[in-house]
C-alpha cells in the first residue's frame, strides 16, 4: 500500500520516490558485471557479453555465428576465463564461525562473489548457460576444456541462489532498484532497466518521466538484453552475420563494434544501479545475510574441490520439498528483517494493522507470575497508540529493538494495549536495566516473528514414498548424488541466523 | 451479421482492406474484454498498427528475423516427408492412434476466404483425411464472423479432431516456460472453438473436436521435437464465456455518431486527415488501458499517453491498493487531507491520509530509530 502511494507520488512529481530508508542488499566491494545478449528464437544461443570488474574496461565476448556450436563453446571458455579467476580471487582469508551451538567451528571465506546482471532475464541466461555447460564432458566425442563444465556448475549455483530471497550473490539490477525505489510507471515498464534508471536518477535538467520516455525507444537506447531489439536484428545483425558466413574479412570487427554499441548502455546502466545501491546505508541485518551467502559460497567451493558432481537436472521429490521449505522460510525471514531494519518498511505493516507504535504509559517491570509451578518474571506494559488496534488478545508480538523478547497481547482497551513480556531480560529475578520498556519510551510491536514452524522431517532421498515417485533412480543421467541438497545451503531444519539487536 | 452493422463497420474502417485476425489477436481480445475501443476496431478489421503510427505512438513490437527463421525451420522439420515426425509424435502420445491416412494442406492458393472456408469445412467434415494443415476457420466474435488463419494442423485420431500446435519455444528438462505454455493453450482453445463452429456450420458433431490439444516443441537445446498434451477444458470454457461477454458490436456502434470513422482519409495511400482529428475520433471509443496492453495491443502507446495521470497507468494492482481512486491527482489530494469529492471514496481517502502520514513520519524519522 505504501509503495502504491509512493508510485502515485512519483507519477505526480516526475521522479522516483524511496521505498526504504536503508539499503537491504549487500553491495560487494568488487562486483563482477555481466551483460549478456542471446540470439532470438533459440533456446540458448549466446550472442555477446560485456563482462568484467572494471567499469572502464569491460571485456567484450562475441559469437559471430551463434548457431555454430564450436563458436558457442569458445564463448563459454572465454567467459570461464573471466569468471573463474574472479571467483577464485574471493577465496582468500577465512574466519571461524561457531556452529552447532558453539560445539563446533565452521570456516568461511571473508569474501564472496557478487555478479550483477541487468534484469531477471539475465539471471535466466545464467541459469540456462549453467544448465547447458555443467554436464559437458572433457573427454569423448566433443571434449571441452575442464573450465567449461566448472563454469556451468558455478553459474547453476549462482542462479539457484538467486531464487533465495535476500541473497546477494547474483543480483538483477532492475529487481534491486525496484525494491528500493518506486517509479511513476507500472511494474511492466520497470522491467526495462534504462527506463527504471531514468526515473531514479534522471539526467541533469530532465524529469524522470521525460527521460524514461526517451529511454524506451530501442533505436535510442538499446534494450538491456538478453533479448535484442528485433529492428537491430533485422537491419544490422542479420546482414553482418551473413557477411561473416560469407567470410567477409571485415565482418568480425564490424559485428564486434555493433554488439558493443548495443551492450555499452546496459553496461553503464548496471554500474549506475550498483552505485545507487552501494550509496545507501546498509540495514542492520545486511551483513548477516551476506554471511549466509559467504557460507554458501564456501560450501560450494569445497564441494567442487572435492570433485563433487554437478547439480542434478531435476530435484527429487524430497529435495524439491526441502528446497521449497527453505525458500519460504528465507522469504519470511527476509520480510521480518527488512521490517526490523527499516521504519519505512515497518510503516507498511503498521498500515496493514500488523504492527503498532505508541508510548509506554504504564510499566510493571518486576511483575511475577506465580500461578505456575514456580514463579516467573512476566513484566507488563501498557502502550498507548494512535494506530488502530485490531489485534486479538493472545496475539504474539515482537519489538524490533528487542528481538529476543516475546510479548503477548493481554487486552486492548480503546487506544491502550496491555502486553506481557517474557525473555530477553537476563537471568536475575529482576530485569536487566533497559530490557523492559520504561514509561515514556516510544515502542513498536509487530506480529512478524522469526519463530517458524520447524521443518517437517523430510525422508532421505532413498526413502521417498512411492506416492512421490519413489527413490530417485537416475535423476541426472548417472548422478548418484541424486537430489541431495545443494551443498552450501544450510540443512532444512537449521534455524535462521538470529537477528542482531540494534 | 446484418448489412447495416457490416456497412457501419466498413465505414469505421474506411476504404482500406480489413486486416485478418489470428488466434493471438482473439486471445488478446479476451485478455481485455472491457475495452470498447479494441472491440470496435478489431471487429471492423482496422489496421491498428498503421493507426498507432499515424497518431504518433507507433507500436514497438516486432519479431526478429532469427526467431522467424528458427520457427519456420522447426516447423519444416516436423512436417517434412509427409509429416513423418508429426505422425510419429502423435502416435506415441495418443496410444492406438492411427495417423497413417492422407494429409492435405489447405493453405495454398489465392482463393478468397469464403472458398477456402468451404473447402476446409468439406475436408474436416468428412473422415478420409488424417492431417489437415493450415485450415481456414471462422469464429463469431462480438457478433461478427472473423476468419482465422491458424498455424495449426488438425489431426484426426479415432474419429476425433485434435488441434496440433507447433511452437518453437523449448521444453527443457521436461519443463517449458509456463507463460509461453499458457499463451499457447489459449491460442489452441481459440482453434478448438473455431473447429467446433466449423463442424457445427457443416452439420457435423462439434463435440468431435477434442479438448486435448497436442503441443509440439523442440526438446532441450537442440532441434528434436517433443510433444505434450494440453488439457484445454478450462481454457475453452473461459474463452467461451469471455466471447459471450464481449459487448455486441452493434450496441457499441449505436453509441457512435452516424459518420464516425477512424479512416485516415486521402486517396491512393497518402493519408490526408489531420492526425489530431483521428486521435479525437479514437477518443470517442472508450479505452481501458492497463500496462498489459503494451505486450498485447498495437494501440498501447497511444492509450498509455491518453491514460497519463490515471492510476490505471500504474497497473491494476496499484490502482486497487489506492482504493480504486482513478486519478493520481485525487490520490495525492486525499493523502494531503482533502475531503473526498465522492462519498464512496471516503474510506479510501482516510486510508490514504493515514498512509501518507506514516510514510512521511518514517522518512523524516529515519535518522533517529528508537526502540
Ligand atoms: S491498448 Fe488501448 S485499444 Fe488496445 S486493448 Fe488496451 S486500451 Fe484497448
Amino acid at each position: 500500500m505504501l509503495s502504491a502511494l509512493a508510485r502515485a507520488q512519483a507519477a505526480a512529481t516526475g521522479v522516483a520516490q524511496p521505498l526504504t530508508t536503508v539499503g537491504h542488499l549487500h553491495a560487494a566491494a568488487a562486483p563482477l558485471v555481466c551483460v549478456p545478449l542471446a540470439l532470438a528464437g533459440e533456446t540458448l544461443a549466446p550472442l555477446a557479453a560485456l563482462v568484467g570488474t572494471d567499469r572502464a574496461a569491460p571485456r567484450l565476448l562475441v559469437v559471430p555465428q551463434p548457431r555454430n556450436r564450436d563458436l558457442r563453446f569458445a564463448f563459454a571458455a572465454a567467459l570461464a576465463a573471466e569468471v573463474l579467476p574472479y571467483l577464485d580471487a574471493r577465496r582468500g582469508a577465512t574466519e571461524d564461525v561457531p556452529a552447532d551451538r558453539g560445539r563446533q567451528v565452521r570456516v568461511r571465506y571473508l569474501d564472496a562473489p557478487q555478479v550483477w546482471v541487468p534484469n531477471p532475464g539475465g539471471v535466466e541466461f545464467v541459469r540456462l548457460l549453467g544448465r547447458s555447460l555443467r554436464f559437458r564432458r572433457t573427454d569423448g566425442e566433443h571434449p571441452v576444456p575442464a573450465a567449461v563444465p566448472r563454469l556451468g556448475c558455478w553459474l547453476t549455483f549462482l542462479a539457484d541462489r538467486a531464487e533465495l530471497p535476500g541473497s546477494a550473490l547474483l543480483v538483477a539490477a532492475t529487481a534491486a532498484l525496484g525494491a528500493h525505489w518506486a517509479t511513476g510507471q507500472s511494474a511492466v515498464e520497470d522491467a526495462h532497466l534504462p527506463a527504471l534508471l531514468a526515473w531514479i536518477d534522471p539526467p541533469e535538467g530532465r524529469t524522470g518521466a521525460g527521460a524514461a520516455a526517451a529511454a524506451e525507444d530501442p533505436a535510442v537506447t538499446p534494450p538491456a538484453g538478453p533479448a535484442t531489439d528485433p529492428a537491430f536484428d533485422r537491419d544490422v545483425l542479420a546482414p553482418l552475420v551473413a557477411a561473416y558466413d560469407r567470410g567477409a574479412p571485415d565482418a568480425p570487427g564490424r559485428l564486434a563494434a555493433a554488439l558493443r554499441g548495443q551492450l555499452t548502455p546496459a553496461w553503464d546502466a548496471v554500474w549506475r544501479a550498483y552505485d545507487l545501491l552501494a550509496a545507501l546505508p546498509p540495514g542492520a541485518t545486511v551483513a548477516a545475510r551476506w554471511g549466509q551467502d559467504r557460507d554458501a559460497f564456501t560450501g560450494y567451493a569445497a564441494h567442487l574441490d572435492e570433485g563433487g558432481l554437478p547439480q542434478p537436472r531435476h530435484d527429487s521429490a524430497v529435495a524439491a520439498a526441502a528446497r521449497l521449505h527453505r525458500l519460504e522460510r528465507a522469504a519470511a525471514t527476509y520480510a521480518l528483517q527488512r521490517a526490523y531494519d527499516d521504519p519505512l518498511v515497518l510503516a507498511d505493516h503498521r498500515l496493514a494493522g500488523e504492527a503498532f507504535r505508541g508510548e509506554v504509559v504504564l510499566a510493571d517491570p518486576t511483575r511475577v507470575d506465580d500461578s505456575g509451578r514456580r514463579p516467573v518474571l512476566r513484566p507488563r506494559i501498557t502502550v498507548r497508540s494512535a494506530d488502530p488496534l485490531h489485534l486479538a488478545p493472545g496475539t504474539a508480538l515482537c519489538a524490533p529493538g528487542r528481538p529476543k523478547q516475546r510479548a503477548t497481547l493481554v487486552s486492548v482497551e480503546g487506544r491502550d494495549a496491555v502486553l506481557e513480556l517474557r525473555g530477553g531480560m537476563g537471568r536475575g529475578r529482576t530485569p536487566e536495566a533497559g530490557s523492559v520498556p520504561e514509561v515514556g519510551e516510544v515502542v513498536t510491536y509487530t506480529t512478524l516473528t522469526d519463530a517458524f514452524a520447524p521443518a517437517p522431517a523430510f525422508p532421505a532421498p532413498e526413502d521417498t514414498p512411492w506416492t512421490h515417485g519413489g527413490p530417485p533412480a537416475d535423476p541426472a543421467g548417472g548422478d548418484p548424488r541424486g537430489g541431495a541438497e545443494v551443498p552450501g545451503d544450510p540443512p532444512a531444519g537449521a534455524p535462521p541466523e538470529p537477528v542482531p539487536a540494534g | 451479421m446484418t448489412d447495416t452493422v457490416a456497412a457501419a463497420l466498413a465505414r469505421v474502417r474506411g476504404p482500406a482492406a480489413p486486416v485478418r485476425h489470428n488466434a493471438r489477436t482473439i486471445a488478446a481480445l479476451t485478455g481485455n474484454p472491457d475495452c470498447r475501443r479494441r472491440a470496435v476496431l478489431d471487429a471492423a478489421g482496422v489496421d491498428k498498427t498503421a493507426l498507432a503510427q499515424y497518431v504518433g505512438h507507433p507500436a514497438r513490437y516486432g519479431q526478429s528475423p532469427f526467431a522467424i527463421i528458427r520457427g519456420h525451420a522447426f516447423e519444416a522439420r516436423v512436417k517434412a516427408d509427409g509429416y513423418a515426425a508429426l505422425r510419429a509424435l502423435v502416435a506415441a502420445k495418443l496410444p492406438g492412434a492411427d495417423v497413417a491416412g492422407p494429409a492435405v494442406d489447405l493453405g495454398d492458393g489465392g482463393a478468397d476466404n469464403a472458398a477456402r472456408y468451404a473447402r476446409t469445412r468439406a475436408v474436416l467434415g468428412g473422415d478420409e483425411v488424417a492431417l489437415a494443415d493450415h485450415p481456414l476457420l471462422r469464429l463469431s466474435v462480438a457478433g461478427q464472423h472473423v476468419y482465422l488463419e491458424p498455424d495449426l494442423v488438425a489431426c484426426r485420431v479415432a474419429g476425433r479432431l485434435h488441434v496440433v500446435e507447433v511452437k518453437s519455444f523449448p521444453v527443457l528438462d521436461g519443463r517449458a516456460d509456463p507463460a509461453k505454455v499458457a499463451a499457447a493453450a489459449v491460442q489452441a482453445a481459440v482453434y478448438v472453438l473455431g473447429l467446433r463452429e466449423l463442424r457445427a456450420a457443416g452439420g457435423a458433431d462439434p463435440d468431435a473436436v477434442a479438448t486435448d490439444a497436442l503441443l509440439v516443441c523442440p526438446r532441450d537445446f537442440g532441434h528434436e521435437p517433443t510433444v505434450a498434451v494440453l488439457d484445454l477444458r478450462r481454457q475453452v470454457a473461459v474463452l467461451r464465456r469471455q466471447l459471450r461477454r464481449l459487448a455486441r458490436v452493434a450496441d457499441l456502434l449505436a453509441d457512435l455518431p452516424a459518420d464516425f470513422t477512424v479512416d485516415l482519409g486521402g486517396e491512393g495511400g497518402a493519408p490526408a486527415r489531420p492526425p489530431g482529428a483521428v486521435a479525437a475520433a479514437l477518443a470517442r471509443l472508450a479505452a481501458r488501458y492497463t500496462p498489459d496492453c503494451l505486450a498485447a495491443c498495437e494501440l498501447a502507446y497511444h492509450c498509455r499517453a491518453e491514460a497519463a495521470g490515471s492510476t490505471a497507468a500504474l497497473g491494476p494492482a496499484v490502482r486497487e491498493e489506492l482504493g480504486g481512486v482513478p486519478d493520481v491527482a485525487a490520490v495525492l489530494a486525499y493523502a494531503d487531507g482533502a475531503p473526498p469529492a465522492d462519498p464512496t471514496q471516503a474510506e479510501a481517502a482516510a486510508v490514504l491520509r493515514r498512509a501518507a502520514r506514516l510514510r512521511a513520519e518514517a522518512l523524516a524519522g529515519a535518522a533517529v530509530w528508537e526502540c
